[in-house]
Parts: structure tokens; sequence; C-alpha cells
């Protein structure tokens, strides 16, 4: 594995794979002193031209745990205001010879592109409406936590999912890993494609959430949709928003999943934020052991042509 | 991409990778059984008893046999010492040199600090596990001593490492491969 691009196309054992590193690394995490040498002499780059706290921070930690330096870049305040492309920003700081660059871009297909034009491994932070592969595998990592396996679990989506990266490659992640994914939103945030997609579509929150698992809500995106997608706030949290009222027809061994930030009393009610079935401080914290698996698969993985290496030396 | 291997007492020496063709079986089950004996007796003289001594076995061979020195050492002084997992792929020196995946979870349940740890393995070879094993074990604490216990010292130390208590000093050409199991010791090739 040489970039992170994306979670569709990775195979279940790859995915595997890399929840059980992320094992280790939560274990790494847990001591006083949660760091390893793994990656000492090692850079990893963060290149975002959109904003972002938390994932932004966690590659950053996870990056400073392996014991990588670190290199921060946004938009704000680069030559991208100048006019530098996308392309000479990253050879640019290639050159100042960094291993990995983690770039968020609003352009889906941002992070394809910079892989063909650097040496150094890509980890897509999220590019446009396409993917978010960290977050799925954080996802995925939580709910594997919890319900020790993926296999059957019954997982309802549920918002703007025609907007959401992170909803589109948690459908690849949690499919392969043997979860039964259902989207439910509106008509008008749903995108055109999921005929495709391994999922279930429904439009009637209170249909499934009797039957579910994990509901995943997602951000309402106020900042990505142009035109006026839903007729009113009111009327979306009538219909999907996850209330208090909603919240107590769950099974009671139901979690409730958040990409953050969230948008208390719009998808989700502050009781239900509050509720300890809401997993999200979990997934903030399991986004570091994830991303502490991805830089070490990346950049810890040693030569192409090393076919085994699992023996004890 | 490879799971952590599971803590089944199985755990070839490289090269890495291939089919492991045993030739010789240097100990069978009963001269290990023996072995583990005469080692837990050997760990309980030293340390006069067992009282602060923790056994951490390191992953995956290493945690099997401190199991079952762990549940020798029950028989000899009636108490049996806690034991742990440690994991070195995050210390190892060849991360970037060859594929350095974990073999196991670290999970040591007690505190190490001024304790005596005997940390367990099933062959010592070149000695840079070990050097990887003290460095990971510092992340936990200080202990008071740091002792080491291996099944089979095979020689072509690296480092200027030695094993405190030995089961079996076993001659091997670099390139041959020893396989300790629960049925005993094998010597042997990788093919493939």
């Amino acid at each position: 594995m040489k970039h992170l691009l994306g979670v569709r196309g990775l195979d279940r054992t790859e995915l595997t794979g890399l929840l059980d590193l992320t094992d280790s690394f939560r274990a790494v995490n847990a001591r006083p002193i949660p760091k390893v040498p793994a990656l000492q002499g090692r850079t990893v780059a963060t290149l975002f031209f959109e904003d972002s706290t938390r994932t932004r921070l966690s590659f950053e930690t996870a990056a400073k745990r392996l014991s990588a330096d670190t290199l921060s870049f946004s938009v704000g305040t680069s030559s991208v205001k100048k006019g530098e492309s996308l392309k000479d920003t990253a050879r640019t700081i290639e050159a100042m010879g960094v291993d990995a660059i983690v770039v968020r871009h609003s352009a889906s297909g941002a992070p394809w592109q910079l892989a063909r034009w650097v040496d150094a491994a890509v980890v897509n932070g999220g590019d446009g409406w396409h993917e978010h592969p960290t977050q799925a595998l954080l996802d995925a990592f939580t709910l594997r936590s919890r319900f020790g396996s993926l296999d059957g679990l019954r997982v309802a989506i549920v918002g703007d999912i025609a907007h959401s990266r992170v909803a589109r490659s948690n459908v690849w992640a949690l499919s392969t890993l043997g979860a039964e994914v259902t989207l439910v939103a509106p008509r008008t945030l749903l995108p055109p494609d999921t005929g495709t997609w391994p999922v279930r579509v429904v439009n009637d929150l209170d249909a499934v959430l009797p039957d579910v698992d994990v509901v995943y809500l997602l951000r309402m995106q106020f900042e990505r949709q142009g035109a006026a997608l839903v007729p009113s706030l009111a009327e979306y949290v009538a219909r999907f928003g996850l209330t208090r009222r909603r919240a107590d027809v769950l099974r009671p061994d139901a979690v409730v999943l958040h990409p953050g930030p969230m948008n208390q009393g719009v998808e989700i009610a502050p009781e239900v934020a509050d509720d300890p079935r809401c997993l999200v401080l979990d997934q903030v914290a399991n986004g570091v052991s994830v991303r502490m698996a991805v830089l070490f698969r990346l950049l810890g993985a040693g030569p192409v042509s090393d076919p085994g290496g699992s023996g004890d030396v | 991409m490879h799971a952590p291997a599971s803590p089944e007492p199985v755990s070839p020496t490289p090269p890495s990778g291939g089919v492991f063709v045993p030739r010789t079986r240097v100990l069978d089950a009963g001269d290990v059984q023996r072995a583990v004996w005469r080692m837990a007796h050997e760990i309980s003289e030293r340390n006069r008893g067992t009282a602060d001594v923790v056994l951490v076995g390191l992953a995956s061979g290493g945690v099997h046999l401190a199991g079952r020195l762990a549940d020798a050492l029950c028989d000899i002084d009636g108490t049996r010492p806690p034991t742990g997992t440690l994991d070195v792929a995050f210390h190892r020196d060849d991360i970037g040199l060859r594929t350095v995946m974990p073999h196991g979870v670290t999970d040591i349940p007690v505190e190490v600090t001024d304790r005596v740890v005997v940390l367990v393995d099933d062959v010592l070879f070149t000695g840079r596990t070990v050097r990887a094993a003290l460095d990971a074990l510092n992340d936990h604490g200080r202990p008071r001593a740091v002792q080491l216990a291996v099944m089979v010292d095979r020689g072509h130390r690296e480092l200027p490492i030695r094993p405190d208590f030995v089961g079996k000093n076993l001659p091997t050409r670099r390139d041959e491969v020893v396989r300790v199991d629960g049925d005993g010791v094998e010597v042997g090739e990788v093919q493939g």
C-alpha cells in the first residue's frame, strides 16, 4: 500500500489489517507515555485547502506519537493566495523532504492527482463530496470495538448523503466489513448514483429506527448546500433529526455516531448527544489511533519488494 | 497486510516468509517441560521467590512460554506471578528496511516500576528484538531489574545482550530456522 486515497477498492483483508494495527496503537495511546519511535526521522506534511479542526489535529497528533516530524500548511497563510497551483505547492513541500502528505481539498479526486505528481505517500484527508477514508476507518474501528464484529450489523446513515464524503467512505468500509447499510434521507439530499451502492435507501427514519444497531448521523452541511434542499430546518428536524423521543425507540444496545462537528438541535438533540450511547468522543479518540495505523502502514512498511515480513528477527 | 498473529505458540525465526521445513527435533515436549521447570526454579532462586516478579512475554512467541513459566512458578512458590504481553514492533530498528507489523497487542496489567521484569521469548538470536523490548518496556515504567528468559539461545548475537535463563543452548547456522511450539523445538530451513 503506497497511498491511502479511498476506501472504495480496499478489500476486507486490507481493512481488517488496518483495524488490527489500530488495536496496537490504541494500546500505545492508553499508556502514560503515548509515543513510540516507529517513524523517527520521517516527515509528515498536512496540506489542507479546506477548514478542519479535528482531522488536521488528529493527523498531527498521530504523526507526533509516531515520532515523525510534522509540517503544517493551510491555505489562509500560504502562497496559494498568490495563485500557486496544487501541483507547485505539493512539489515545493516535497522538495523539503516529506515522506507523506495528508491532503484535504474541495475538489473530488485531488488526492489521486497529487499522487501522480509526487513520490511521497499521499493520504486523503477528505476530497470534495467524494471520500474521507480515515473517518470511515475510525468509524469502523469504533463499531468493531463496541460490537466485536461488523458482520450483520445494521447501520442507518441519516441525513445529507449527497454532500457527504463521510457517507460515501462509510458505505464502502462498513459494507466491505459485513454491515448492512441503510441510507435514510430526503430525496433532495440523496445522490443520484445510489443504485450502484451496496445499500438500501429509505425516506422514513421512524420506520428503521427500532431495527438498527447503529444510527450514523451526518452533519447538515449548510456551507455546501447551494440551493434550499429542505423546505425548512424545522421540517428537517421533524422528519430526520434524532430527537429524544426517537432515541427512546432505539434498541437498548444501539449506538449513535456522528463525524462532528455536531449541529445540536438539528441532526441530533442535545440530550441525545450527551447520552452514553452516543460515541462521538470514542470516535475522536480512535481517530488518532487509526491515523497512526495508516501512517505506520504507509511509511513503516518497508520496501515493496519484501514479500513477507512476519518473522521475528 | 498482516494481521497480528494469534497467540498460538508458533513463531518461525528469520528469514521471514516462506514455508518452514523441519530437519531435526532438538527437544521434545517432555524436554521442554523439564526445561520450563528448571528455568522456573532458577527464576525463583535468583529473585528469592516471586513476590516482585512480572513475567512479560514478547509477542508472539514468548507469550505462551511466559504463561508456562508462571504456571510452574505457581507450583513452586504457591502464587502465580502476573504475566503480560509486550509487542516490540514500533521500537524495532529495521522499520522501513522490511515489513514490520505487530504480532500482538501490548498488555502489561501491572505497574512495572520497582518490580523485577523477566522478559520471556522463545528464541534468542541477534538480540535486536530484546533491544527493542528494553526500549518498549521503558515507556511503561522503570523496573528495578530486567532479566531475560529464552527457551533457545541459538547464538549469532549482533548486540551485547545475554540471557539470564536458558532452556537450551543450540549452535546453529545463520540461515537455519528454529521453531518452538507446544511439541518441542525443531531446527530446519525456510523454503520458498
